[in-house]
């Protein structure tokens, strides 16, 4: 065996065992679990690749979702005084808050809703948000029993959501916020 | 999960199985073993070896059993524990089959009176047997929670192994071997290490509240009450007497750590470490002054070059630190080094010294980075653990893994006084292979129920009726 095949598989050899090494860590970091945000294609950013963005462990109730991309984004919206984020303030979701990228906003106890109530008194569809044409945000109840509240009205058909007027489902209460 | 579209969810992630993620992995474990192998005989014999066929399908069809009874019986394991070990299983095999192809030490066999038998095909063997005791374990132990209920019967076991070695006559200055004539010997310390694990977390589960908050405060301490003091006396007592009676430092420092460490972990108290090492640091000067053999290793820590000749506990110390020396940052290459000349125990306790010299600092850290590994995986298991014995378990399991690599290579790089343990997986010898595979075994087992996704909220929410609010 000459000398220099030695010298490259010795070192490939080294080279083989630490990239073993480095493959396994970062198979450790792929592996960290917490919350999973999934993301389909909103209307306006253009963005229609899922993102898979995982927060450490946070308790179910306090889960929070940032928006993506902060600045650049919201500067698209245009609409000065618009919503930009959807916020829990009542109810077992207290603090959550869902950001407004143009996604229709489904609420109700099944859990394929966007927001998955955990509230004896709503029903599996109960209500959902969604902006019109215009880029107002709309609410509207789909049928439920015990009704949706925006205020202290109840709603019969879509309407409009003034910017922090209380929507009230169940047990649950949550307002745009700007 | 479905979605709609133009919709956000969120939902709490469940672990992915990964089994495809491990079973990738475990075949780059396989391929490395086998590259150090054609390696070797390159660098020796100048051809590939013989056996190379033969070695790398077994080495496979060991690690594809392994997975596929993951795969079926713990769905959601940890992907990384499985390949770290095999690796290391298979380097250890090539390092004892590079040693079997050294002239020096079937001479020194010859010299000895012994008849040279190659340990490969033994380690082979072994580690044959180390992957279906971990499959045993995989299939059988369907809940790790249902050892909790042998917490005592576990201690009476672990006693009993523990004590038994010394009604057996002692090997190579230690009595850490029970002979089975006929069956060949068995180093019961390596299986008590699990044993005990497992009494000490169902121990510390049900007392960790009395020892944690019955305290007083001083100077900053916690100290406990008297009568809480009593199982860490008792342990520290076990393990003296275990040092002075079968003069094993190893087993007796493996044992009071990891008892230390579980302590630690089960009441958050720091003073349990100070008192811990103040306590270890009185057992071991103590038994020290009086125990010739525990003095020779001292003696041969200090001065490893001074006792040249006279003593082959220090000659041996001070031929692997030129291994380590002569291996510099490269190494030498697979089978180019001198480390045969360490002589007795070369291919079990100074095994690292083999990887020093042939595989050089680089080789060490990437080594020791993979029992590093093993260790995070273990406590990243306790972490996601729900049960507080599953917890304890495997933070034992992975404390007491930890220090055992430590004790080793601690002992034969010269920081601290040789000891006589078994390098995980890696070292010659059935008892350390096969308990090491049932100990990851367990590891797996604890870590497939964390990780496993929480069963499905019954009765679904869609289905319950509405409540109707009555005004």
């Amino acid at each position: 065996m000459s000398e220099l095949t030695l010298t490259v598989m010795r070192l490939g050899f080294l080279a083989v065992l630490w990239l073993f090494v480095i493959v396994a860590v970062q198979v450790i970091r792929s592996d960290l679990f917490g919350t999973r945000v999934t993301q389909r294609g909103s209307r306006r950013g253009g963005e229609t690749r899922p993102q898979r963005a995982q927060a450490q462990a946070a308790p179910p109730q306090q889960r929070q979702q940032q928006p993506a991309a902060g600045g650049g984004r919201r500067a698209e919206r245009g609409r000065r005084g618009a919503p930009t984020k959807l916020v829990v303030s009542e109810g077992s979701l207290t603090g959550t808050t869902v950001a407004l990228q143009g996604q229709t906003i489904s609420l109700g106890r099944a859990h394929d809703s966007t927001i998955v109530l955990d509230d004896d008194y709503a029903s599996s569809r109960h209500a959902r948000i969604y902006p019109d044409r215009d880029g107002q945000w709309i609410v509207e109840d789909l049928g439920s029993t015990n009704g949706t509240y925006l205020d202290r009205t109840r709603l019969t058909t879509p309407t409009p959501i003034p910017l922090g007027a209380p929507i009230r489902i169940g047990k649950t209460v949550i307002e745009l916020r700007k | 999960m479905s979605h709609t579209s133009n919709t956000t969810t969120i939902s709490t992630a469940g672990a992915p199985s990964r089994r495809n993620t491990e079973l990738a992995l475990l075949a780059f474990a396989v391929i490395i073993p086998c590259f150090a192998y054609a390696n070797v005989g390159l660098a020796l014999h100048g051809e590939m070896p013989s056996g190379m066929l033969g070695y790398g399908i077994g080495l496979g069809l060991l690690a594809g059993v392994g997975h596929l009874v993951v795969r079926k019986f713990a769905k959601y394991a940890d992907p990384l524990l499985l390949p770290l070990a095999a690796l290391l299983n298979g380097i250890g095999l090539v390092l004892i089959w590079r040693l079997d192809q050294s002239p020096r030490l079937a001479q020194l066999a010859k010299n000895q009176g012994f008849k040279f038998v190659p340990s490969a095909p033994n380690q082979m063997l072994y580690s044959a047997l180390g992957i279906g005791l971990f499959v045993a374990v995989v299939i059988f132990l369907k809940d790790h929670r249902i050892l909790q209920r042998y917490t005592y019967i576990s201690m009476a076991v672990a006693l009993g192994l523990l004590i038994a070695p010394m009604f057996f006559p002692a090997k190579f200055g230690a009595r850490i071997w029970i002979t089975l004539p006929g069956l060949g010997s068995l180093q019961p310390g390596e299986f008590a290490k699990i044993v005990l694990s497992i009494f000490f977390a169902g121990y510390l589960m049900v007392k960790r509240d009395a020892l944690a908050l019955a305290s007083r405060r001083f100077m900053g301490m916690y100290l406990p009450r008297g009568r809480d003091l009593g199982p860490i006396l008792a342990v520290w007592a076990l393990s003296i007497l275990v040092l002075v009676f079968e003069t094993d430092l190893g087993t007796s420092l493996l044992f009071f750590g990891m008892f230390v460490v579980m302590l630690y972990v089960a009441t958050e108290r720091t003073s349990w470490i100070v008192f811990g090492l103040l306590m270890s640091a009185v057992g071991a000067v103590g038994v020290a002054s009086f125990e010739a053999h525990v003095q020779a290793r001292v003696n041969a820590w200090l001065d490893p070059f001074g006792g040249w000749g006279k003593s082959a506990a220090s000659e041996q110390i001070s031929q692997a630190l030129m291994s380590f020396g002569s291996g510099g940052v490269f190494g030498a290459g697979w089978g180019q080094g001198y480390s045969d000349l360490i002589g007795f125990a070369a291919n079990s306790d100074f095994i690292l010294g083999t990887v020093g010299e042939e595989l050089g600092l680089a080789g060490v850290m990437a080594i020791l980075l993979i029992y590093g590994l093993i260790v995070e995986r273990g406590v990243r298991t306790a972490l996601a653990a729900r049960d507080p014995f599953g917890k304890l378990l495997a933070c034992g399991l992975s404390g007491a893994f930890a220090i055992q690599v430590f004790v080793v290579a601690g002992g034969v790089m010269g920081l601290i006084p040789l000891t006589g343990m078994t390098m995980p997986f890696m070292a010659y010898g059935g008892s350390s292979v096969l308990a090491n595979w049932a100990l990851v075994a367990i590891l797996i087992k604890i870590s497939d129920t964390a990780r496993r996704p929480a069963p499905a909220p019954a009765p679904s929410p869609d289905a319950e009726m509405t409540q109707v609010v009555r005004p």
